[in-house]
């Protein structure tokens, strides 16, 4: 395994996502609050780019007409044929045994933390300063 | 098919079998009148009402009786009943079937003289065709102008446990998922019986979709595209969840369609769910337990290689229910089930299914 | 794009669609009454950096779609309510306009695309004009309807068209939707998206059906017609029940001297967007069999949402001459177009 400074967290885009490579593979990165995901920016379907997809909430119901939703913005919906994923595991919601985005973990840390870390890559594009925040994703 | 139905002049297989979908057609309008109360007995009269048969089965048309079958119009029930037992019931060793009667109550516009039909009509199928033949069981017609009044009269009839389901057409005013229809259902539901949806329509809308067509032929054709565009209905509005232990029988449908329909609309549901968040597994799962289609026509080739592929793609053994469609004009000699069913299948589809669909069948009637 | 080819129109049609608008057989003016499941059915992906709708903009299909996906043959279809409108006149001057569009945007700029004349077809003579006008054209390769038409498809009213397509040699291509002005099925209109959209597949079944019972192949026996975007899946079934109700229906249906799979196997082809998908995908290509692999075309319905990736969306190893012919030979051969 090995990590990945992929960017500093005040750089995070606003708009909560953002499109990476990382050794060759695209990843899209989520911000919820101060919680990180990184998937797959392939959809397992047909292959659409998860991020330009639309971040929706859960829709969820017991019964015709009765709608319940929560967890805005923690689902995401693929930009083509619209299959929804959760951001937080990756899983499909209509087959979440069969179907799922591969998940990155994301850390934040420190750049000094960072200094002391041997594993980290990438390293060498960002000026890494010991009193600065960045984002890690493992692989 | 034929080396099954070693034995001679009665084959063998279907010993035993329900037939799931037998018509029985109200010969003139004077038969129903003595069921009728008095103020609808005398309208039929003072107007001069006309049988009420509808254009989704002119009965002469030569799709609509076997050649064989076509008896003298208009045939009585007594003729129609020795046929029925000569050249089904006996000859196959039937132990029972069921009567769907499409006479066509559904298509008038009153709901008050639709309700009054409806009933004289159920009574009618008690009195003269029930009492007279132990294997026969009926669909109870509904007036579907008026789901609140379709709901009391599955009440009123399935205290006759001879009736085990609830006949609807296939067409109706407006999709049958609709919450406007779930009186229905929910009765139907109460009473312990499987809703039966048969070809059919109440003409408030032209059979394609996109417009009348010129032809009969097409009007039979547009039924299996009905039962495609009804069943979504079903299942986007939730009826099935709404209604957990309710069935739902798709009679006279074909079946070869079914396999790509399902294969569309899990696809779709995959992109859509949100839309319809109370359908929460993979349409086609909703319909292998709850949906059974019966097997005439079964709209399929001559090649058994074909139908062998074709039910493997159904991949179920337990979503068929036997059904001759007597009298339509469905098969030819003895070929009530396409060739390339296995035996095994047949057991499933001529017994096993209709007996686990029909609770009120296993009610000491069946041998 | 609307406004390309509302600068193309007599300041007449200008008017009236500012402060008439265009209206066409469905309750809203601009919403429809089944609102899509994405803005504008589209990829949200393929909305031009440029500005514009997608599909609007060559040089960003060029890059999104036909250079990566290695697209050597294209033909483009305007959909857009042109030929719907309940104003007869505005439709065939909108459908000439956008006939022109297509021409000076498209297909002149990029070899790779051919386009569909679109036609007015509440006016037939006006759409046979249109056709004449445009036939001979390298830019046009078929004539473009709709499934959902007032009447069916096969209906008598429509057959001038049919007589001229033929007689150019042009084949018809029939794309699923359209406002019709009925419900979308014969019982009626079903509450949801999701029931539109899956219904598309049974009004292609209808208008086939309408093609064959109405008798407009046995008229013209050299009338080639494509379905599009109807899905494939339900074709074997439908040509099964069509020859058993043809055998059993002989007096009413004495037009047709032969069975309809044979009318079905000659005249007829389908796109394959969207394709079904099984869970078995072995199940596919068992259809296509019984379809004929030399009857089905790859469409990707590209910039719509339910797009299919030509990379993805036959994800089953195929023989050579198979992959060859769905993906290319195919349309070169029904379109016309000369190759090796
Ligand atoms: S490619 Fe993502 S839903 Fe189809």
């Amino acid at each position: 395994m090995a990590r990945y400074v992929v960017c500093k967290i005040e750089d995070f885009p606003a708009s909560g996502r953002m499109l990476v490579e990382v050794n060759r593979r695209p990843v899209v990165i989520f911000r919820l609050g101060e919680e990180w995901f990184g998937l797959l920016n392939t959809c397992p379907h047909q292959g659409g780019s998860l991020f330009n997809g639309y971040q929706a909430g859960l829709a969820e119901s017991d019964r015709p007409a009765d709608y319940r939703y929560s967890r805005q913005g923690e689902i995401i919906r693929c930009p083509w044929h619209g299959w929804e994923f959760d951001i937080r595991t990756g899983r499909s919601r209509c087959r979440p045994d069969a179907v799922k985005v591969a998940q990155f973990a994301l850390a934040v840390a420190g750049g000094k933390e960072i200094e002391s870390l041997d594993d980290v890559k990438g390293v060498e594009t960002f000026d890494v300063k010991p009193e600065g925040e960045y984002l890690l994703l493992s692989l | 098919m034929n080396d099954l139905n070693v034995g001679g002049d009665r084959p063998r297989p279907y010993r035993g079998a329900v037939d799931c979908d037998v018509q029985i057609t109200v010969p003139h309008r004077d038969a129903l009148l003595p069921y009728l109360d008095e103020y609808w007995r005398d309208v039929s009269l003072q107007r001069g009402l006309q049988t009420l048969d509808t254009a989704a089965f002119p009965r002469q048309a030569p799709i609509n009786a076997r050649p064989d079958w076509r008896l003298p119009e208009p045939a009585s029930v007594r003729d129609q009943l020795r046929s029925l037992q000569v050249n089904l019931l006996d000859r196959y060793g039937f132990s029972a079937a069921i009567c769907n009667c499409l006479y066509g109550v559904q298509l008038l516009h009153s709901e008050d003289m639709g309700q009054s039909i409806a009933r004289a009509l159920n009574d009618w199928i008690a009195r003269e065709w029930l009492d007279n033949e132990p294997r026969l069981r009926a669909s109870i017609v509904v007036p579907m102008q008026n789901p609140t009044m379709a709901a009391e009269e599955i009440r009123r009839v399935a205290t006759d446990r001879r009736f085990v389901q609830v006949l609807m057409l296939v067409m109706g005013e407006m999709p049958l998922g609709k919450r406007y229809y779930w009186p229905i259902y929910e009765a139907a539901e109460e009473c312990g019986l499987p809703v039966g949806i048969h070809a059919g329509s109440m003409y408030r809308h032209p059979v394609t979709g996109t417009g009348w067509p010129s032809y009969y032929a097409q009007d039979y054709f547009s039924q299996a595209s009905a039962f495609q565009t009804q069943l979504t209905s079903l299942i986007l509005e939730g009826v099935f969840g709404a209604f957990p232990t309710l069935r739902v029988v798709l009679s006279e449908t074909g079946v070869s369609w079914l396999p790509p329909y399902l294969w569309r609309l899990d696809k779709y549901w995959h992109g859509l769910r949100s839309e319809t968040p109370w359908v929460k597994v993979p349409p086609s799962e909703i319909v292998r337990s709850r949906v059974r289609l019966t097997t005439q026509p079964f709209d399929t080739p001559a090649d058994p290689a074909v139908v062998e592929r074709l039910l493997d793609h159904i991949g179920s053994d337990e979503m068929l229910l036997f059904a001759s469609d007597f009298p339509h004009w469905r098969f030819d000699g003895d070929d009530l089930l396409p060739a390339g069913v296995s035996p095994d299948q047949i057991a499933h589809i001529s017994r096993a299914n209709p007996l686990a669909t029909y609770p009120r069948l296993a009610e000491g009637v069946v041998p | 794009m609307e406004k390309d080819i509302f600068s193309r129109l007599a300041p007449r049609w200008r008017t009236h669609i500012a402060t008439v608008g265009m209206l066409a057989r469905q309750g809203f003016t601009q919403e429809m009454q089944y609102p899509k499941g994405q803005p504008m059915a589209v990829r949200r992906d393929a909305f031009p950096p440029g500005g514009g709708m997608p599909g609007s903009d060559l040089d960003f299909m060029r890059a999104q779609h036909l250079d990566p996906n290695n697209v050597q043959f294209g033909v483009l279809i305007p959909l857009g309510a042109a030929q719907s409108l309940q104003n007869i006149d505005l439709s065939v001057a909108l459908c000439t306009a956008i006939n022109d569009w297509q021409v000076e945007e498209w297909t002149s700029r990029e070899p790779r695309l051919r386009g569909s004349i679109v036609a007015a077809y509440q006016d037939p003579q006006a759409a046979v004009a249109e056709i004449h006008r445009l036939a001979g054209k390298r830019d046009f390769v078929q004539v473009s309807l709709l499934s959902r038409l007032p009447n069916p498809i096969g209906h008598r009213s429509f057959w001038p068209i049919y007589a001229a397509a033929a007689e150019v040699g042009l084949p018809i291509g029939v794309h699923a939707f359209g406002n019709g002005g009925w419900a979308i099925t014969g019982g009626g209109w079903p509450s949801y998206y999701g029931e539109d959209m899956m219904s598309h597949a049974q009004t292609s079944q209808s208008a086939l059906a309408s093609l064959v019972l109405e008798g407009v192949f046995e008229r013209f026996p050299t009338l080639r017609v494509a379905l599009i975007e109807g899905g494939l899946g339900w074709l074997p079934s439908l040509r099964w029940r069509l020859d058993r109700i043809w055998e059993r229906s002989r007096d009413e249906l004495a037009h047709l001297p032969r069975p309809p799979s044979e009318y079905i196997r000659e005249s007829v082809w389908l796109t394959s967007q969207p394709i079904e998908e099984p869970a078995n995908r072995q199940h596919i290509a068992e259809v296509i069999d019984w379809i004929g692999w030399d009857r089905v075309l790859f469409a990707s319905d590209y910039p719509h949402w339910d797009f299919d990736d030509p990379q993805r969306a036959m994800p089953l190893p195929l023989s050579r001459e198979r992959r060859d012919r769905f993906f290319l030979k195919n349309a070169l051969d029904l379109y016309g177009i000369p190759h090796g």
